[in-house]
């Protein structure tokens, strides 16, 4: 009798902690990043990163599409080579999508978002997207201002 | 050929020396007690034949295997024709009467529950504590626990048995119950045994063969009448419990009268 | 000055040979365990006394935690208007390092203490000794089974711990302090990543459990069998144990999110 006791509790014990993995993996994080490992990979050229990070976001029209799986200097250009990893579910974005560097808030993150173009033929794995914006770096705004606001005067 | 077959033992602890040159035989079929003064490493004998130590020179022969070359699997077989029964008894806390002596059986043979119930039950009753198996260890007296520890270490009939101070710390009745039970099994099991202890009378009463051991050596062997007429002073302080003699009364040091004269380190 | 250097010596030697001894130890549990795989049994009692034992302790604390996590967390990102991040700062402190290091650090008071003076007064009795001289090898027949049971209670235990943590941050972000609940799950799910936050936190537990049960009973093994040796032995424990915690939480955060 004492036996069995021991062994439901331990039974409920297990079970427990594999609810908690299970809820760490489900709830609090993103556990759908893993399954969709098998998505397809895009690059893009950026003239400035500004904050960017490996790991951060890529959304299209505010929903997230993939995420940024490596960042390199080409070394010819001299521009950031940004490879993307995009969900496979998402599967039909035209070729002449365009990527732009924003950040979210004023202090937040920086998240590249994706516009969708018009071509017919649809990215896939390897391709380039041609199209971009760089980052906007607020040193770079502040000092364009000032500069605009003498030359003004 | 004897049982176990003792060469010129050394084992050191730091810089002392427990064992100088101590050769020992012990003859199947035997009762041979190993005795000595508090402190002669009389236990530590029992750890060295039984493989828990390891000397720092000689043999150690027990059936024909050195002891000390076997290698850990043949050591646990050899130890599963050895049964030992500590001074505390060494009962598993945790589990009842009849658990610990199961635990050996369980451990080491794969008999159905039954036979395991049917082999327990008969050890417990040799030792007169059939229908205490319930009570955990914690609820017996000392003596009662050692007899457990008795029935525990010949569950799985062994070729000889240790034991360690088997009286020591026992009214006159369980005392006189150990010795009785000692000698029974001995004989009815045709077991060999060695008991270590330091307490003349008892162990006179059941011993074949007696070791005098002193400050690493043995200083005599005999029989117990053999030994009751030595010319050795020292044997004679022993046997009759002498309290001065050639093992002086005081720890050696300063003279008495010197350490009195010198108050003024104290004051 | 001789004296000085002397004791210096044997104080290297004696930690050396402990530490040997620590390390010859571990080998043997090691080689116990597919024994114990295959009596699994003993390791159920185990865990039980090592896991279950310690649930509620890691239930109580871990909500609290979260809680305070969620109130401090609060108070500082409400000035930069970011208590929306609210959910992401409590998830990513209670998966990556509060849970394991707490957690263990728990485990270590309340199960490695315990595992420390149990095995202690088996040895002081003599019924560790006992048991070899019956040619049961008490590594394999007690120690390996508390091992293993340990190095499975402590990732589930921590996962424990940092599941009712985040809801005890939910709790008072969303309860008391009134953070809006979806902005709170979906930052906390977006920034969180099961793979580099989540697994790396459970990795971290796992060699914690190890580690938190290897002291714990090689202390026990190797104490002063006295009742005095005994209750040092326990007190190392749980210090030590604390000193490894900590120091591999270090080595461990570098390995793992130092690059980053």
């Amino acid at each position: 009798m004492q036996k069995r006791n021991t062994e439901i509790t331990v039974g409920l014990f297990v079970a427990a902690g594999i609810v908690a993995i299970f809820v760490l993996a489900m709830k609090v994080s993103n556990f759908t990043d893993f399954t969709d490992d098998s998505g397809y990979q895009v690059v893009a050229e950026f003239a400035n990163i500004g904050g960017l990070k490996v790991r951060s976001p890529v959304t299209m029209a505010g929903v997230r599409v993939g995420r940024v799986s490596n960042i390199t200097l080409d070394e010819n250009t001299y521009n950031a080579k940004v490879t993307l990893d995009l969900y496979s579910k998402f599967s039909s974005l035209p070729t002449d999508t365009s990527a732009s560097i924003f950040t979210a808030g004023l202090l937040g993150e920086q998240y590249i978002a994706l516009d969708a173009g018009a071509e017919d033929e649809f990215l896939k794995n390897g391709d380039v997207l041609h199209l971009t914006q760089p980052a906007l770096v607020l040193e770079q705004v502040i000092g364009q201002f000032l500069f605009s606001k003498a030359e003004g005067e | 050929m004897p049982l176990i077959k003792i060469r010129d033992l050394h084992f050191y602890r730091g810089d002392r020396a427990i064992f100088d040159g101590v050769n020992i035989d012990i003859q199947r079929g035997k009762i041979t007690a190993i005795m000595g003064p508090s402190g002669t490493g009389k236990t530590t004998l029992l750890r060295l034949i039984g493989g828990q130590l390891k000397p720092d020179s000689g043999t150690i022969e027990v059936d024909g295997q050195n002891v000390h070359k076997l290698s850990h699997a043949g050591l646990y077989d050899l130890r599963k024709r050895m049964g030992m029964l500590f001074q505390s008894g060494a009962l598993l806390t945790d589990i009842s009467v009849f658990d610990n002596v199961a635990f050996p059986l369980r451990e080491h043979t794969d008999l159905p529950e039954s036979m395991i119930r049917d082999l327990v039950l008969m050890k417990l009753q040799a030792v007169g504590l059939r229908n205490a198996r319930d009570l955990m260890p914690a609820e017996l007296s000392g003596g009662m626990s050692r007899r457990v520890a008795l029935a525990r270490a010949v569950t799985l009939d062994p070729m000889m048995v240790m034991y360690d101070e088997p009286f020591t710390g026992q009214d006159p009745i369980s005392m006189g119950t150990i010795v009785n039970l000692i000698h029974r099994l001995n004989d009815a099991m045709g077991l060999t045994s060695i008991v270590v202890s330091h307490d003349v009378k008892e162990t006179t009463e059941i011993a074949d063969v007696i070791y005098l051991l002193s400050a690493g050596k043995v200083i005599e062997s005999g029989s117990p009448v053999q030994l009751k007429r030595s010319s050795s002073q020292w044997v004679q302080q022993f046997i009759q419990g002498l309290p001065d003699g050639p093992v002086p009364f005081h720890y050696p040091g300063e003279d008495f009268a010197d350490d009195l004269l010198n108050s003024e380190v104290s004051a | 000055m001789i004296g000085f250097i002397q004791g210096l010596g044997r104080s290297v030697i004696e930690t050396l040979q402990r530490l040997g001894r620590a390390h010859i130890f571990l080998w043997d549990m090691v080689r116990g365990i597919p024994e114990v795989l295959l009596r699994f049994s003993l390791v159920i009692q185990q865990l039980h006394s090592v896991g279950v034992m310690s649930v509620m302790i890691i239930l109580i604390s871990g909500l609290f935690v979260g809680m305070v996590l969620g109130l401090q967390g609060y108070n500082t990102l409400v000035d930069f208007g970011a208590e929306e991040s609210l959910g992401v700062l409590v998830a990513l402190s209670l998966v990556r390092e509060l849970g394991p290091v707490v957690c263990a650090l728990l485990f270590a008071g309340r199960a490695g203490s315990a595992l420390t003076a149990e095995i202690g007064l088996m040895k002081s009795t003599e019924q560790l000794s006992g048991m070899e001289m019956m040619a049961v090898d008490p590594v394999r027949r007690i120690i390996a089974p508390r091992f293993v049971a340990g190095i499975i209670s402590m990732p589930l235990l921590a996962a424990i711990f940092s599941a009712v943590g985040v809801f005890g941050g939910f709790l008072v972000g969303y309860g008391l302090l009134g953070v809006d609940d979806g902005a709170f799950w979906s930052q906390m799910q977006v920034k969180t990543d099961w793979h580099d936050d989540v697994l790396n936190g459970v990795i971290k537990s796992i060699v914690f459990g190890v580690v938190v049960t290897w002291i714990a009973l090689f202390e026990g093994y190797d104490a002063v069998p006295t009742s005095e040796g005994v209750g040092r032995a326990t007190t190392r424990t749980v210090v030590h144990s604390a000193f490894a915690i900590l120091g591999l939480d270090f080595v461990l955060t570098a390995l793992m999110f130092g690059g980053i």
